[in-house]
């Protein structure tokens, strides 16, 4: 499977792709781009990937969700050029029953953040563009 | 002991983002005291122009997969340094 993707995110086909008879819940978190950060308006952002790791570390973060709870899960993360409102990442998750669904997409989502190698380059309405570094929350002060 | 000549490695170390723009590079070969870990890795990057621009612990990964600055490096290992992730 191809978790990271440089083609419009559409969630549909994740949902279509973990669904089953046999579950009952299905649990999908949208991740959007947002029109402000630090007080700054933003304009766009670019998201790059070091793409065979984000590959490998995204199959391993869908295997131990499908490990730890009886789901089925499934993907995608952007990259490239994208616009305020589109989705920068999707993910669903299956199950018989809703608790194990929602554990099992809020990991998922949590576990992607945490450490698939992805970047966002931000450009601002002032014209100005930069690396978004999460662990610096004095950047904009 | 008779002076010996010191056993090196060359490894490619893979630079992204702001990691890529402070070295003005996407990877970088670094010939390596042999035994090396990823943290000779990252000091041997940091000594290269524009390098001090990387704190000295960042994120690293070996073959793949995140790893610790413990970690041994051989030959052939596909090494990367990682700015801080912001997926999602």
């Amino acid at each position: 499977m191809d978790f990271v993707t440089a083609e419009r995110i559409e969630l549909a086909p994740l949902i279509a792709a973990v669904q089953a008879p046999e579950r009952g819940g299905v649990a999908s978190f949208l991740g959007l781009v947002r029109n402000h950060h630090g007080g700054r308006e933003v304009l766009r952002l670019e998201y790059s990937a070091y793409a065979p790791m984000a590959e490998a570390e995204c199959a391993r973060i869908v295997a131990e969700a499908e490990g730890r709870w009886q789901v089925a899960v499934a993907l995608r993360h952007r990259v490239g050029s994208l616009a305020v409102g589109d989705v920068a990442v999707a993910a669903a998750a299956a199950s018989a029953h809703r608790e194990e669904a929602f554990a099992a997409c809020r990991y998922v989502i949590e576990e992607v953040k945490r450490r698939v190698p992805i970047w966002k380059r931000e450009s601002y309405a002032d014209g100005t563009e930069v690396w978004v570094d999460p662990t610096a929350t004095l950047q904009h002060a | 002991m008779p002076a010996s000549i010191t056993p090196s490695l060359t490894v490619r170390v893979l630079l992204f983002a702001s990691y890529a723009d402070a070295l003005g590079a996407e990877s970088v070969s670094l010939t390596l005291p042999s035994p090396a870990t990823l943290a000779t890795v990252v000091q041997h990057l940091r000594a290269l122009p524009g390098g001090e621009q990387l704190p000295p612990k960042p994120l690293c990964a070996r073959n793949l997969a995140h790893a610790a600055a413990d970690e041994p490096v051989a030959a052939g290992d596909e090494i990367a340094v990682l700015p801080p992730l912001a997926g999602g």
